[in-house]
């Protein structure tokens, strides 16, 4: 047993005694520093928490006092807040941050007997497609180290896909857990806005971001969740809603259920090798039993326009605490207040923040507020309207993630626009804030094809059932990619 | 839409960007080219279409006015990189 098999088989090796929590974070810390020095997935390691958290959930084993992630290790995308360790998001400007508080959803995965191994790389604020815009290092992906592992939340996904954590936890704005999780052949979950808290997340835009997982398997994903989801007083907009049920349907197959594809999902520039996974996944589904029903979701297109008025302005606003005043870097030498913002954030943001805070401050000024801002609001209700009317006719929407496989580390970085286009087919969930997953369907010249799995609002449940129902018929998701320094 | 360079200015003085003219110089470019990829959104007719703020569906959530433990002063100064007298400290606005 190692960290890189999954919280169900480490938990019951846990409860059989074959292995212990404190066995699985050195193996956890061990293979860090074996492959991370060619991943790039971790900002820093916490082992002395890890160790820690070890020896009390092993405690916890011997007294049958366990929470369900007893003794599993876990990464934490540095964009979650966890006391007294520093947190940067990835950017210049937080260098040096020490929180003085924890996420939720980060505490409730440690009260559960999690293990915290350490903060994962991601693009700069979690604004990026491919986890370039870290202001520290890029992450390589395991399957072609010359590749990029998606983003933002790249760090995360690699250190799920190569064996340095059991499953870590994320956020996911326009696709920055599913995405990654499609170019590493890993189980990314993004559950219905307001499911988990954003209490101590780094805000980007506040009414798209979602915290999720990484994980191997789609019940791990779910294990996860009823871990860290529901109620937080903390954050207002989450819900009150019960998890019960919520794994409920793993294990009962599709057969009788009605998945939609929708037509607009197959987009122009999907590379081939990706349409033919994700249709060959489509059909397995179809013959076990699923009726395949064909849909119309014809806002689709209009969603990166939307995405990028919208996430942008809501970044302007987030983001302007960072003024170098209560903490993050400064400028002390300037001489008022206004010179120090100015030189502060200039030298403390990177240029893929700058440039979404300008988009954003534009779309908010005074005369082009109405024309960009509200109209973006409006078409997000078409998008939303769109998913409201497909749910009518199915019960889940299956389609691919990501149009394309892992594209080559610099190959987009001179044009904004094509980086935005990669993240097509997973922002519309996020504008509408239904639950959706990306799990493993293929191959395509050597690297991973992710599958996805929409739902309808709060309706988590019938998103792994699908997902596990394909999951369980293929072994996509156990393959591992061939790693120097591997066990 | 095309920004120019001016307009560019000004948005960052809007955003407290002290952004180099190079830096304006290349946003003024890179905007134009994402407004101008934003523009198609003007092909939807939303005249009678309702904003949408927020997915969630909770509105106006409200808790009793109790006082409760918060952050201790001192852990909340701890990040700050001028502090006195228990204050963040900061320059004066004008010089």
């Amino acid at each position: 047993m190692s960290a890189g098999a999954s919280i169900a088989d480490l938990g019951a090796a846990l409860r059989a005694g074959t292995t212990s929590a404190r066995e699985l974070a050195q193996q956890s810390l061990d293979r860090i520093g074996e492959v991370d020095a060619d991943l790039g997935a971790f900002l820093l390691t916490t082992p002395e928490q890890a160790l820690a958290a070890a020896d009390a959930a092993d405690k916890g084993i011997a007294s049958g006092a366990a929470g369900p992630l007893a003794g599993i290790p876990m990464a934490i995308k540095d964009v979650l807040c966890m006391e007294g360790v520093e947190c940067t998001a990835g950017s210049r400007i937080l260098a040096g941050f020490i929180p003085p508080y924890t996420a939720t959803t980060v505490a409730r995965a440690l009260a559960a007997g999690a293990l915290p191994v350490g903060k994962t790389n991601c693009d700069e604020f979690a604004m990026g497609s491919s986890n370039e815009n870290s202001a520290y290092r890029p992450v390589h992906n395991p399957w072609d180290l010359t590749r990029v592992p998606g983003g933002s939340s790249g760090g995360s996904a690699v250190a799920v896909a190569a064996g340095e954590t059991t499953f870590a936890l994320a956020s996911d704005t326009g696709g920055s857990i599913r995405q990654p999780a499609a170019l590493t052949g890993t189980v990314g979950l993004k559950p219905t806005y307001g499911r988990t808290s954003r209490y101590g997340l780094i805000a980007f835009a506040s009414s798209l971001d979602h915290v999720g997982s990484f994980t191997r398997t789609v019940a791990d994903a779910a294990t996860v969740l009823e871990a860290i989801g529901g109620h937080d007083p903390l954050d207002s907009t989450s819900s009150p809603r019960p998890l019960d049920g919520v794994r409920a349907g793993i294990g009962d197959g599709v057969r009788g259920m009605r998945l939609g594809v929708p037509s607009e999902y197959f987009v122009e520039g999907m590379e081939p090798g990706v349409e033919a996974a994700v249709r060959a996944a489509i059909a397995q589904l179809e013959k076990e039993g699923a009726e395949l029903v064909e849909i119309s979701l014809p806002h689709t297109s209009y969603g990166v326009a939307i995405y990028y008025i919208l996430a942008p302005a809501e970044a302007s606003s987030n983001l302007a605490r960072m003024d170098g005043v209560r903490f993050g870097h400064s400028a002390p030498e300037e001489k008022s207040v206004v010179a120090q913002y100015l030189r502060a954030r200039d030298e403390g943001f990177g240029p893929e923040v700058k440039r979404r805070i300008m988009i954003g401050t534009y779309a908010l000024s005074s005369g082009y507020y109405d024309a960009y801002y509200v109209k973006a609001q409006k078409a997000r209700t078409l998008v939303k309207r769109d998913f409201d009317e497909a749910f009518q006719a199915v019960d889940a929407i299956v389609c691919a993630t990501s149009p394309t496989v892992a594209f080559p580390i610099g190959a987009k970085t001179h044009d904004p626009l094509a980086m935005y286009l990669n993240d097509v087919l997973t922002i519309p969930a996020d504008l509408a804030g239904i639950p959706a997953i990306s799990i493993p369907c293929g191959f395509s010249e050597g690297l991973p094809v992710g599958l996805q799995v929409m739902g309808p609002a709060w309706r988590e449940d019938t998103v792994f059932r699908v997902a596990s129902a394909y999951e369980s018929l293929n072994d996509w998701g156990s393959r591992e990619p061939a790693l120097a320094g591997a066990a | 839409m095309k920004l120019t360079l001016e307009q560019v200015r000004h948005v960052a003085e809007l955003a407290r960007l002290g952004l180099s003219d190079d830096e304006l110089e290349a946003l003024a470019g890179e905007l134009s080219s994402i407004l101008e990829y934003i523009d198609q959104l003007e092909q939807l007719d939303t005249a009678a279409i309702a904003p949408t703020a927020q997915v969630g569906e909770l509105v106006d959530v409200m808790r009793e006015d109790e006082v409760l433990p918060s952050l201790d002063p001192e852990d909340a100064l701890r990040n700050a990189p001028s502090r006195e007298d228990g204050y963040f400290r900061v320059r004066a606005m004008q010089e």
